[in-house]
């Protein structure tokens, strides 16, 4: 090749910035988009065991809260950033928490409140301490219990007792009303076809156990969410309530009905799990997946609600930025006991 | 001994886009100019010894290494000095330079005397020789190495490291020259060995590169010199973390590698001193990675150093596109430039240059705090929670959660999935906590220089408060 051919750079555009000049292809609208992939079992028994009623409320709430969002964006003169996915999360999420059939304009005011008092108000993404889908849910636990606590068990078919909220009755009749209630329950379930659908009455996301676990081995497997959160979550709720079963089983139910029951898995695999709440460090999200399950189980077992899983893991998030300051690691090569600035 | 290798923590896996590494070595041709910066080193720059108008040979000291840290410049071949001036450096600011004019001839000055029996000389003979030849640390930070292989007394150093890893992606250079040149290579680790009094000596490669550690362990069969096969994890060859992976000892926050018994040297280094001392040639010239989609024809080329970037992509064969980026280095800890003016220097280790196609731009977003900048830290921090307190600018805070400790690796920017500026915020938060300490010491000295004034005032005013001494 001759001289003349050779043809230089033009250095009049090249763009001059801080290295590492690789980046990754990851995105945060990615990992939203896998986490609503990995939604989509659940979501799609839910909508062919119930029907319209849980279509209905999972397609107000994920439009309401992109909805909301864009007009708290709009309010607060911010850059629109729905493509990132958060929103339909949250939306989705919320819609699996409530009951099937629940009206519309329940769904968008929690939908208000999850987006708007559980997310802008603390200035969007990344910046919300409480878990924004739990912040509707339990909203709306508080201003409707009524409504909240009517459950489909299949189309057309109602009741306001779901496994938990017999259980808690039963605490509350007393020992020998407990002791009666408990046998005739425990008679009445059958663990393999809970597993796969959920005929008990529930929330929508609770309909099939197999799914939630699925969906949320994918996430683990795609190093999405930590798996600290929902093993040891899941682990501490067999534990507490597994002694508690020991000690006496005529008064509390086995383990394995309170793992399958209530939104305790939906809650595990993913709303503990959700990044912006829990704390940073892997030690930190074990801490955070202990309390969440030691709180879900007292509530659960000693409290008046029947459900402890959206408070244990509220309670956590306020605990998080604690969480993150006892846990941060040394650096490497540093000596031992040196803390952190509390 | 068994091969026993630890994993270091965190690391990324980028692409690796060595598409250079078949690529052998050639000389460049001579060129007609030379742009000399005085300062290839971290420390002082070196002091000049010549003038304009001067002529000069090629090996020729050019300027020496008065300061207390510095190492002498020598003249690339043999030509006329142009004129004394400065040049850009890759950091964008100017140095002090000298532009030399070639004559053509590439005629050697009087050569340092060789010494080819060095297994019989003097550790004190071999460190001079080391000064003398300029060499510096050639993986990168461009440390003069006879300080790094004097340690003071007090400090015990048992293992030698020679650091063939080349974890930044890109670049070949190191894995060419082991391929081409082992035995100098190991000729280099001996002598280094000797200077210490070390018996171990541990060569880290990774295990991308499996045909030089064949032919190292092969060539190092009969030596002490223990070739390890490493994972291949950017950052394995940041020099905490090599260490780390072959002795299972950590460098302590603040410390060097002499704390821990442990000196570390990069292959084209130890090279550049087996030629030093054999061959009486000072470090005139580097092997340097030119490479990237956009170039006609990539490779690895022996420069000598004061050669514009400009001259080393045109032996490329130029671009067949325009480059969006053009890097000093390799692509997770290099420098991006804006002019080809830039002369290689000693611490060049690749020139890259990236298509519009391979250079990510994007939006930089909120921290959703997933963790993975904690999971990829090698040093440990919490990056993520550190870039929140930066834009704060809560530097104290940012100092207490260890920002110093931060080496600018790259993996936390590289993983975030928010497109995180964080190596540039750590960068931002370690220049403001080091002008915070300096004005802090200022402060306290002048404080103490006034009271020690007023003291003085004092007792010179009132002599007579105190006429018991008397």
């Amino acid at each position: 090749m001759s001289e003349n051919e050779i043809r230089m750079p033009d250095t009049s555009r090249l763009i001059v910035s801080s290295s590492p000049h690789f980046h990754t292809t990851d995105s945060v609208s990615k990992i939203m988009l896998w986490v609503i992939a990995a939604l989509l079992p659940v979501t799609a028994v839910s909508v062919w065991h119930y029907g319209l009623p849980a279509l209905e409320v999972i397609f107000f709430c994920t439009a309401g809260c992109v909805a909301v969002e864009v007009l708290c964006a709009r309010l607060m003169r911010r850059p629109i950033e729905i493509n990132d996915g958060s929103a339909l999360v949250t939306g989705l999420l919320l819609g699996l928490n409530l009951p099937p059939g629940t009206p519309i304009w329940i769904c968008l005011v929690g939908a208000l409140l999850a987006i708007g008092l559980g997310k802008m108000v603390f200035g969007g993404i990344g910046c919300n301490p409480f878990n924004p889908a739990i912040v509707g849910r339990v909203g709306l636990l508080i201003a409707f219990p009524q409504t909240m606590n009517t459950w489909m068990t299949g189309p057309d078919a109602y009741t306001t007792a779901t496994p938990l909220k017999m259980l808690s009755d039963a605490h509350l009749a007393g020992q020998e009303g407990a002791t009666n209630a408990m046998s005739e329950m425990l008679s009445q379930v059958s663990y393999g076809d809970w597993l796969l659908l959920n005929q008990h009455g529930g929330s929508i996301g609770e309909i099939s156990a197999l799914a939630l676990i699925l969906g949320g081995i994918l996430l683990i497997a795609l190093n999405i969410i930590r798996w600290q959160i929902p093993f040891f979550y899941i682990l501490t709720v067999a534990v507490f309530t597994g002694l508690a079963w020991l000690s006496d089983s005529s008064l509390y139910a086995p383990p394995q009905y309170h793992l399958l029951s209530g939104g305790l898995l939906l809650g595990a695999f993913f709303m503990a799990t959700d990044m912006v709440t829990s704390p940073v460090s892997r030690t930190g999200a074990i801490v955070f997946a202990i309390g969440c399950g030691i709180i879900t189980c007292v509530i659960r077992l000693w409290g008046s609600y029947p459900e402890g899983v959206s408070f244990a893991i509220l309670i956590m998030n306020a605990l998080t930025p604690l969480i993150d300051r006892m846990t941060a690691g040394k650096p490497f090569g540093a000596p031992k006991k040196k803390g952190l600035k509390l | 001994m068994p091969e026993i290798i630890y994993q270091f923590y965190g690391g990324v896996h980028p692409p690796q886009a060595k598409i250079s590494s078949q690529d052998a070595i050639v000389s460049a041709p001579l060129l007609e100019r030379y742009v000399i910066p005085l300062q290839m080193h971290i420390g002082a720059p070196a002091r000049l010894l010549v003038q304009k108008g001067n002529k000069v040979l090629r090996g020729q000291m050019l300027a020496d290494a008065s300061a207390f840290v510095s190492a002498p410049i020598h003249a690339p071949t043999s030509g006329l000095i142009k004129e004394v001036t400065t040049c850009l450096g890759v950091l964008g600011t100017q140095l002090p330079a000298v532009i030399l004019e070639s004559d053509g001839e590439d005629t050697p000055a009087e050569p340092l005397a060789p010494i080819p029996n060095w297994q019989d000389s003097a550790p004190a003979d071999l460190l001079r020789r080391i000064g003398d030849a300029g060499i510096v640390g050639m993986g990168g930070a461009a440390f003069p190495t006879v300080i790094k292989l004097s340690p003071p007394p007090e400090k015990k150093i048992d293992t030698l490291i020679i650091n063939g890893v080349e974890c930044e992606p890109c670049l070949t250079a190191d894995h060419r020259l082991m391929l081409e040149s082992p035995d100098k290579i190991i000729a280099g680790m001996q002598i280094c060995a000797r200077i210490l009094g070390v018996k171990r000596i541990l060569l880290g490669i990774e295990k991308n590169k499996s045909d030089a550690v064949d032919l190292m362990r092969n060539k190092t069969q009969d030596t002490s010199i223990q070739v390890c096969a490493l994972d291949v994890r950017y950052p394995q060859g940041a020099e905490k973390q090599l260490i780390y992976t072959l002795t299972k000892r950590k460098v302590p926050t603040g410390g060097l590698p002499m704390d821990i018994g442990c000196v570390v040297q990069n292959v084209a280094s130890v090279y550049a001193i087996a030629e030093a001392v054999i061959d009486g040639t000072p470090l005139y010239q580097r092997i340097t990675t030119v490479t990237g989609t956009p170039l006609q024809s990539p490779g690895n080329w022996r420069f000598r150093v004061g050669t514009p970037y400009a001259e080393a992509i045109r032996l490329a064969g130029g671009v067949t596109e325009d480059p969006v980026k053009i890097i000093s280095g390799g692509p997770m800890m290099g420098v991006a430039v804006y002019s080809l003016d830039i002369p290689i220097t000693k611490n060049t280790s690749g020139i890259l240059l990236m298509s519009g196609a391979e250079v990510s731009q994007y939006q930089s977003k909120s921290c959703i705090r997933c963790g993975r900048c904690n999971d990829t830290c090698p040093m440990q921090l919490m990056p993520g929670i550190l870039s929140v307190q930066i834009e704060n600018e809560s530097f104290d805070l940012a100092e207490s959660w260890h920002v110093m400790d931060c080496m600018e690796c790259g993996c936390c920017s590289y993983i975030c999935p928010a497109g995180r500026p964080l190596v540039q915020h750590m960068r931002r938060a370690k220049a403001d906590v080091t002008a915070l300490h300096q004005a802090a010491k200022a402060a306290k000295a002048a404080k103490e220089a006034r009271e020690a004034k007023e003291a003085a005032k004092e007792a010179k005013n009132s002599p007579a408060s105190a006429p018991g001494k008397k």
